[in-house]
């Protein structure tokens, strides 16, 4: 293992964080907290409460999700892009370092961010609604595990893209939609049948479940479920860069 | 002595079908200074890239200190420095930053010390904390040469290094790889500048649409193929040569007021007492006399002719 290297990728990522973090966290705990006022306060006001829980407090795993999701994609996907644009991914390329151990230095450092930026928002929700987490092993399970599958889902992106466009284009296009379709503001149960059965197949949807479960335990789907979906989409994720780096893909020519 | 870098039958095909290299067969000797020379496009960062990892061979095999670049990648790259052609930097990073980052990045602990000596040694000390933005396009060529230079290699190659920087940067990077050939590092550079062979490197390569066509030591390369030249300022012109020098190989120039005789400089007699007996014997006058020959440029200008 060449920890050094680990450690140098790591530590350059973690230092772009201090660079931009208005971008970084700033900006995204702003956010965060209008969808707070907007939507629990304005909505809950009309919507009291959910599965017993209020409004207020049924959102939060769901923002923390949509703002750990987005982060996570958004970080590791430039994290590796912006070599490849200004061509310093030469060093990377001719470095004594393996696929895995690139991975953990670019993924490790981008879901470190995203956990940290989660756990801010977490700890800034308890400034609008009063909160509870049932179970802070699972909470910090579903955290960890969610912020280095969409890591290295970004990564994944980061390689595949080859303009500032492209990089874009799937957080914008797909993740939001799947992230707000999948729960954040609502139970599923809310939907009428068939938008039930549609939301059946977004892998968000079983994210923000079981995230939610470990808050209150309120869950659509059951916690297996979610566990099983999460691997399933990390198994993928970790297939496609295992084949990228074998191949190559969108990195050497 | 076993060569530092084994090359193989090496050949590299683009997706487009593009031969980049084509049978490519090379042995570098440890701490020379090898100059690889050819026309745009001819495959000489191909080459390079191949050796370092950054491009897949399509066949053939190349050993880094007798091992495989590809099953032992660990091995081999930790022994290679890289200056690539094209200024690649991150440009919001500081000169610190990014030369520690790659002395991290090819497995190397942290040594501020040994930073500290590489950025001495290239004058770019009061440069350290100045982010890689700020920096003149000769600074961060320099910048360049600290990054391969920052995990201590013992290959180190310099991919067009002097191109685009001033006069002085350039005897500066000259003087910087004579230091590192003392202390036993291996070069191999790639460059336009013929004069820039001719001055540091101890044998030539030249590479021409994927084709070595030619491994030479400097010295002997320009012995074998330099043209010695005499060149005689006549007093009066020359219209035809006189019968009597027929045998000398003679050209008249600059309307008729040069005479020119070319000669081996290998040979033990180079025929230049007779000539000048002979002109005498002829009243044939001269006002000056000067001797030149062929550089490497007009000898990379032929070979590359030749093989067209």
């Amino acid at each position: 293992m060449n920890r050094y290297a680990v450690a140098a990728i790591y530590k350059f990522e973690m230092a772009r964080t201090k660079r931009t973090i208005f971008q970084s966290i700033i900006s995204p705990v702003i956010s965060t907290s209008l969808y707070f006022v907007v939507f629990g306060s304005a909505i809950g006001s009309r919507i009291t409460e959910i599965d017993g829980v209020s409004y207020g407090a049924f959102i939060v795993p769901g923002l923390i999700m949509l703002s750990l999701l987005t982060q996570s994609i958004s970080n590791a996907s430039f994290g590796i892009y912006f070599p490849k644009f200004t061509g310093t991914i030469y060093e990377l390329l001719s470095a004594p370092v393996s696929s895995f151990e690139v991975l953990l230095g670019y993924v490790g450092a981008a879901a470190t961010k995203s956990i940290i930026l989660a756990l801010i928002i977490l700890a800034t929700a308890h400034f609008f609604v009063p909160l509870e987490i049932a179970h802070p092993f699972w909470m910090l399970f579903f955290l960890v595990m969610t912020a280095i599958t969409f890591s290295l889902f970004g990564f994944i992106i980061g390689i595949w893209a080859d303009n500032f466009e492209k990089l874009q284009v799937i957080p914008l296009i797909v993740i939001t939609p799947l992230v707000f379709l999948g729960g954040t503001f609502y139970s599923v149960s809310m939907l009428p049948p068939f938008w039930q059965t549609v939301t059946q197949f977004n892998p968000v949807f079983y994210l923000i479940s079981g995230f939610r479960w470990s808050f209150y335990e309120v869950a659509d789907v059951s916690l297996v479920t979610s566990f099983f979906v999460m691997s399933g989409f990390l198994a993928f994720c970790l297939l496609a860069v295992t084949w990228i780096f074998k191949s190559g893909y969108q990195i050497k020519r | 002595m076993h060569p530092i870098i084994q090359i193989t039958d090496v050949n590299k095909v683009y997706a487009s079908g593009f031969k980049a290299l084509d049978n490519i067969n090379l042995a570098i000797k440890p701490a020379e200074v090898f100059a690889l020379l050819g026309p745009n496009g001819a495959g000489k960062t191909t080459l390079i890239s191949a050796i370092c990892g950054i491009v897949n061979a399509t066949s053939g095999q190349i050993t880094v200190a007798g091992k495989d670049i590809v099953y032992d990648y660990r091995h081999t790259r930790r022994l290679i420095g890289l200056v690539p052609q094209e200024l690649t930097t991150d440009a919001f990073e500081t000169v610190w930053t990014t030369v520690s980052f790659s002395r991290g990045l090819f497995g190397k602990k942290p040594n501020p010390a040994f930073i500290e000596k590489t950025l001495r040694s290239l004058s770019l000390w009061d440069k350290k904390d100045s982010k890689m933005i700020e920096l003149s396009g000769g600074m961060k060529r320099r910048v360049m040469i600290a990054k391969a230079l920052s995990h201590e290699p013992a290959i180190l190659f310099l991919d067009e290094p002097t191109a685009g920087v001033d006069v002085e940067l350039r005897k500066d990077m000259w003087e910087l790889v004579r230091q590192l050939r003392n202390d036993g590092v291996t070069i191999i550079l790639t460059t336009h500048y013929i004069e820039e062979a001719e001055e540091i490197a101890d044998r030539i390569g030249v590479i021409k649409n994927g084709q070595l066509i030619l491994v030479e030591d400097k010295v002997a390369l320009m012995n074998q193929l330099g043209k010695k030249q005499l060149i005689l300022d006549l007093k009066d012109p020359l219209t035809d040569i006189p019968s009597d020098l027929a045998d000398f190989n003679l050209q008249i120039q600059n309307e008729g007021m040069q005479l020119i005789y070319s000669y081996d400089t290998t040979k033990e007699h180079t025929g230049i007492s007779a000539l000048l007996q002979h002109l005498s014997a002829a009243s044939i006058g001269f006002k000056d006399i000067k001797t030149d020959q062929s550089s490497l440029e007009d000898i990379f200008v032929s070979l590359v002719k030749e093989s067209t």
